[in-house]
Formats: C-alpha cells, sequence, structure tokens
C-alpha cells in the first residue's frame, strides 16, 4: 500500500507545481513533515545532489525521494506519479492548440509569448551565470572591479562562446571539455 | 517501434545532457531535436516552453511529452516522456545507493563548477538565436527584455511573465489589428 501512497503523494506535486521542478522543494518539505520519509536534511542533500546531477531537478528529486523510500521501486513509482498528471494535461492541451492552430486568438497570444520566453531563457542563463562567473561576495569586500568576476571562469566561458559558434559541435562535446577543465584547472 | 525506440533514445539523451534544469535543455533540444531532425520548428519549441511553463509539472518533461505527442500521438508522448526521466532515473539511484556524499566531493564541485561555465555558454548563444526568430518588431523587443529583467532581478514568477506576455500579444495585436 505504500507504493499507493507515493505515487498518489508524487501525482499531487505534479499536479500542483506550476513552474518547474524546484516548485516541487516545498511540496517535498510537506511530505518529509507528514510521512517521516525523509529527514530536512536528507531533503537538503537530496537538493544538493539534484542539482549535481544531469536531468530536471523534479525528476531527480522525486526519484531521489522515492528510493529513499521503499528501494528502487519507490524510485520508479515516485517518478512516474510526478509525470503522470503532465502527461494528460499536455495532451490535452495540444490537441486543443491543434484544434485552434489557426485561430487568430491562439496566434495573437504566442505572438507574445514567444518573445517572452527568450527572455526567460536568458533568465535562467544569467542565473547561472551568477553563481559561474560573478564573485559579488568578494567584489563587496573589496570593491575591486577585477573581483568582481572569476577570472578563470570568464576566460572559459570566452573561448566557449568563440568555440560554439566556430565549430558548431553537439553541446555535450563543450559540457565534457568544460567539465574536464573545471577538474584540471580546479575551478 | 523503431521510430518510438528512436524517440526514446534522443529524449534519453537529452534528459542525460541537461544540467541545470528544464530551461538548461534548450540548447541540446535545439541541436537534437531542431538542427539535426527537424522533428519541430524553433517557434514551436517555444510555444511549447510557454505551455508547459503554466502547466503543471516539470518543464523538461511537459516539453517531451508535447514533441512526443506531436510526432507521434499519445504513445509518443509517453514514450518522450520516459525517456528524458529514463538517465535521471539511473544516475540517481546509482547515487543514492552508492556514493553517500556525492555533492560534496571535490572532484565533482570542479567538474560541476566548469559544466556551468558551459551552460551559460551554451545558453547565451542559443538565446541569441532565439530572440532572432522570436522577437519580430520592438514591442517583441521589449517582452523580452521586460521578461528577462522582471524574472533575473526581480524574482517574480515565470508563470506569471508567460500569463501576462499572452496578455500582452492579444492586446497588442488587437491595437495593431483595429488600425489597418
Amino acid at each position: 500500500m505504500i507504493y499507493l501512497i507515493l505515487f498518489l503523494e508524487f501525482f499531487k506535486i505534479g499536479l500542483f507545481s506550476v513552474g518547474g521542478g524546484l516548485a516541487t522543494i516545498p511540496f517535498l518539505y510537506e511530505l518529509s513533515d507528514k510521512y517521516q520519509w525523509f529527514s530536512h536534511q536528507m531533503l537538503m542533500d537530496m537538493i544538493a545532489v539534484s542539482e549535481s546531477t544531469p536531468g530536471a531537478i523534479g525528476v531527480n528529486m522525486a526519484t531521489f525521494a522515492g528510493y529513499h523510500t521503499t528501494g528502487i521501486l519507490g524510485g520508479i513509482i515516485a517518478t512516474l506519479g510526478l509525470v503522470t498528471p503532465s502527461i494528460i494535461i499536455i495532451i490535452i492541451v495540444a490537441n486543443f492548440l491543434n484544434k485552434f492552430k489557426e485561430s487568430a486568438l491562439v496566434d495573437s497570444i504566442f505572438y507574445g509569448l514567444r518573445p517572452a520566453v527568450a527572455g526567460l531563457i536568458a533568465a535562467a542563463g544569467y542565473q547561472v551565470f551568477q553563481v559561474s562567473i560573478l564573485t559579488l561576495e568578494k567584489f563587496n569586500l573589496s570593491h575591486k572591479i577585477i573581483e568582481l568576476i572569476d577570472i578563470k571562469a570568464t576566460i572559459l566561458l570566452v573561448i566557449l562562446i568563440f568555440a560554439i559558434y566556430k565549430f558548431k559541435k553537439h553541446p555535450i562535446i563543450y559540457i565534457a571539455c568544460a567539465a574536464l577543465i573545471g577538474i584540471l584547472f580546479k575551478f | 517501434m523503431k521510430d518510438l525506440f528512436d524517440l526514446f533514445l534522443t529524449f534519453a539523451r537529452i534528459g542525460g545532457l541537461t544540467f541545470g534544469g528544464g530551461y538548461a535543455m534548450l540548447p541540446i533540444i535545439q541541436k537534437e531535436i531542431v538542427e539535426d531532425r527537424k522533428w519541430a520548428t524553433e517557434e514551436e519549441i517555444l510555444d511549447y516552453y510557454a505551455v508547459g511553463q503554466c502547466t503543471p509539472g516539470v518543464i523538461a518533461v511537459n516539453t517531451a511529452t508535447f514533441i512526443g505527442y506531436k510526432l507521434k500521438g499519445v504513445l509518443g508522448g509517453i514514450v518522450a516522456t520516459l525517456g528524458v526521466v529514463f538517465p535521471s532515473f539511473i544516475i540517481i539511484m546509482i547515487i543514492a545507493a552508492f556514493i553517500a556524499n556525492f555533492a560534496e566531493m571535490a572532484i565533482v564541485q570542479s567538474a560541476f563548477a566548469g559544466i556551468r561555465v558551459a551552460v551559460v555558454a551554451l545558453i547565451i548563444t542559443t538565446v541569441i538565436k532565439l530572440v532572432k526568430s522570436s522577437v519580430k518588431d520592438y514591442i517583441g523587443g521589449i517582452i523580452a527584455l521586460l521578461a528577462f529583467i522582471i524574472s533575473a532581478f526581480i524574482g517574480i514568477s515565470p508563470v506569471y511573465v508567460v500569463l501576462a506576455a499572452g496578455f500582452t500579444g492579444f492586446i497588442s495585436k488587437k491595437i495593431v489589428g483595429g488600425k489597418k
């Protein structure tokens, strides 16, 4: 029966967390209080692991939490619970959009949405930029412009952008090289 | 069957290469889905993201379901979704079972500090492409800029940004359309 509860609890999280993976975190804290499946400390560790492994953070969190509850099957069931509402809702929405593809109303809404999404993606990029390139804490202490940015990371960033435009390779190449450089030069 | 398997593998590759959440997935989708396989256009991907942002659930999963459904119907939606979660699944299980302090290991931290720089570089180049294809006039430019500022510096949930942008698109077309 634990599996059914696990599925339903994660189904609920999938259904109510609007706005991406990090929106699942408050729900997970609630779960922790309700069932004692995992402690708050473990939850913080889970967030750290989820952020330092590939994949969507929400999915990582569900797998991790499910696994800690009842092992591998728990991980599978929690993840399936999380994605089931998405599948149902998106299929309904996609169907609806297909029907109204030619409608001027839907067209005018998407005309406003597309540039906004480009802006949101830029904002997501800025958030990563803030933790990887900027060293605001150091700068606030010393007020030296030179300490505003991490020199090693900035050099790597410039080289990578240049390489992406020049070679047009698959993103995995740049990710793998950057991981290696990170390890070799102790980022 | 072969098509579905290809769909699964493509999304498994995308899921395995996504570092830092749904938006970081976009450069890989751009390469695999738009450029290499031509399964969707750039504009369609942006539409899926917009919808994925304001419908419940993880954005990466919503986008995968959308593309899979468009290509192969309901089964395609399910297969693409299972594909995108599959790598997380395996990796998280292994870490949970064997590596207690994975996130604290020095080598992991260095590797991820490097990876984050690559993610920034990939997002910058992708955003430049997206702005070129999605910003068609000054209204679009203002929407993109405002969305960036609001989300990056004010910290209002992207859900509201998407809703407001859709509304603005609707209103601006009404006004511009009325003049013609």
